[in-house]
């Protein structure tokens, strides 16, 4: 697979990034760790003439946790350094657990978090959880900065809120409110390396023995990652029960709109929906009991 | 417009006049004739074009060449620097059979390399986690597995004889 010809500014700063980007004009496009961009301009699903790579701009790297503000990741922190870093995994374990499990070994020490997100594969791992856990975006363009929700960020496969002269530069995640799990659970036809048929993340918080803030995230059922808002509502407020669990999985395997591919048929991932929300949903409550008394 | 790249690779350093569009793999292969990093499906999903770039194992056949300016790069033409003595993965690789066409060995090898530094001692789920990223055709995995756990074994070993890991 030989690339198609392009140019190639690694700028410094962000700064200069978006003075490129704005000035690159149509055929301008940003390299992260370039895992997806290489391959679809290696089969020429995507052309570009210029290629603004950001992985030289220092304050792009690097993974902050806060007790009180939360997790900040920014965009060419690679998704290998999400997985392993210790706050992450001691505060954010269903984040690491996605980051850990998207791609491979040699993907993760390229790819970036924020480019997983970027790139707006229905099926990208990284965008259940971070959903689920109300995870929101800073984007940044010479005109200014904007903050918005993951809710609000996807529009289709590929296509995202990024209008084309703006970078995102941070992932945030909100800290895990008391008495509150995630989870992360996926489905996928080899196991380890290859892309999710299926995945669903979740977050859930106790207040007593009632649930609320209940969000349930679901990957490669829709033509972008997305809620099952009905599902939401049928836990929100009431009491734990597996037949509750039951019920609302069922929810939102009837929410999602899957198609059949190479991966799999769309009947099986509709049943996968429901057979993951009850697992995700079951691992959260596990983990929001054993926060109880944290 | 070519860039002005410098690559260390092996412990050597390159000073390299390189178009934007070429792989780290290409550059290796073609201008420096370091021919053992393979290209096998050139999407960074066979593993066996596997380099380490500053110590992390990653494609060579997606990362750009221009990208990797001032990295050090390692390739399996390192692993024997002498050129005569074998590396404790390679010693294992032969002894355990787990070489049959040898396409995927030399990705295979700087996978092994990077999971013995990050872990030592890793179990044998640990080392068939840590060759997920790889495939071989010939399908000998658990001769595969089974060299990375010897190499492991014969490292923590030859340690003591002044052998790098």
């Amino acid at each position: 697979m030989r690339l198609p010809k392009f140019d190639y500014v690694a700028p410094k700063t962000l700064d200069e990034a978006l003075k490129a980007l704005t000035a690159g004009g149509e055929g301008c496009r940003l390299l992260a760790g370039g895992t997806d961009l290489m391959v679809k301009m290696g089969h020429g699903l995507t052309a570009a003439s210029l290629l603004v790579a950001i992985k030289g701009i220092e304050g792009l790297h690097g993974i902050r946790f806060d007790p009180s503000k939360g997790l900040s990741i920014g965009a060419a922190t690679l998704i290998a350094e999400v997985a392993e870093h210790p706050d992450v995994l001691k505060y954010y374990p269903a984040v690491a657990q996605a980051a850990r499990k998207t791609a491979n070994t040699q993907i993760r020490n390229m790819a970036t978090l924020a480019g997983n997100l970027c790139n707006a594969a229905p099926s990208a791992d990284n965008a259940p959880v971070l959903l689920a856990r109300g995870a929101e975006v800073e984007v940044v363009s010479q005109k200014g900065t904007r903050q918005l929700s993951l809710d609000d960020f996807f529009n289709g496969p590929g296509q995202t809120e990024l209008a084309r002269d703006e970078i995102l530069t941070q992932i945030l995640v909100p800290p895990a409110a008391k008495a509150s799990g995630a989870s992360y659970q996926w489905i996928s036809p080899r196991g380890k390396v290859d892309i999710s048929a299926v995945c669903v993340g979740v977050n859930l918080r106790l207040d007593g023995d009632v649930l609320k803030d209940v969000r349930i995230a679901l990957g490669a059922v829709a033509p972008t990652p997305m809620r099952a808002t009905e599902a939401e509502a049928l836990m929100e407020g009431a009491k734990w029960s597996e037949a509750l669990a039951e019920q609302v999985s069922a929810k939102a395997s009837e929410e999602s709109r899957p198609i059949t591919d190479v991966r799999a048929s769309a009947e099986y991932r509709r049943r996968m929906v429901s057979v993951l929300t009850r697992r995700a949903l079951e691992e959260a409550h596990a983990r929001a009991v054993e926060n109880w008394g944290v | 417009m070519k860039h002005q790249i410098r690559l260390n690779v092996n412990g050597d350093d390159y000073e390299l006049l390189v178009d934007p569009w070429r792989t780290l793999n290409e550059v290796l292969r073609e201008d420096l004739n370091l021919t053992g990093t393979k290209l096998g499906c050139g999407v960074g999903d066979c593993g066996a074009c596997t380099v380490l770039v500053d110590g992390k194992s990653v494609s060579s056949c997606i990362t750009l060449a221009v990208a990797v300016d001032g990295k050090k790069i390692e390739t399996v033409e390192g692993l024997a620097a002498s050129g005569e003595k074998l590396h404790p993965i390679q010693e294992s690789f032969i002894e355990k059979g787990a070489i049959q066409c040898g396409f995927c060995t030399a990705g295979m090898e700087m996978s092994a390399l990077y999971l013995l530094r990050k872990n030592p001692s890793p179990t044998e789920e640990e080392i068939r986690e840590g060759l997920s990223g790889h495939l071989c055709r010939c399908t000998g995995y658990n001769q595969i597995v089974e060299a990375i756990a010897d190499a492991a074994d014969r490292m923590k070993t030859d340690r003591g004889k002044g052998v790098k890991p």
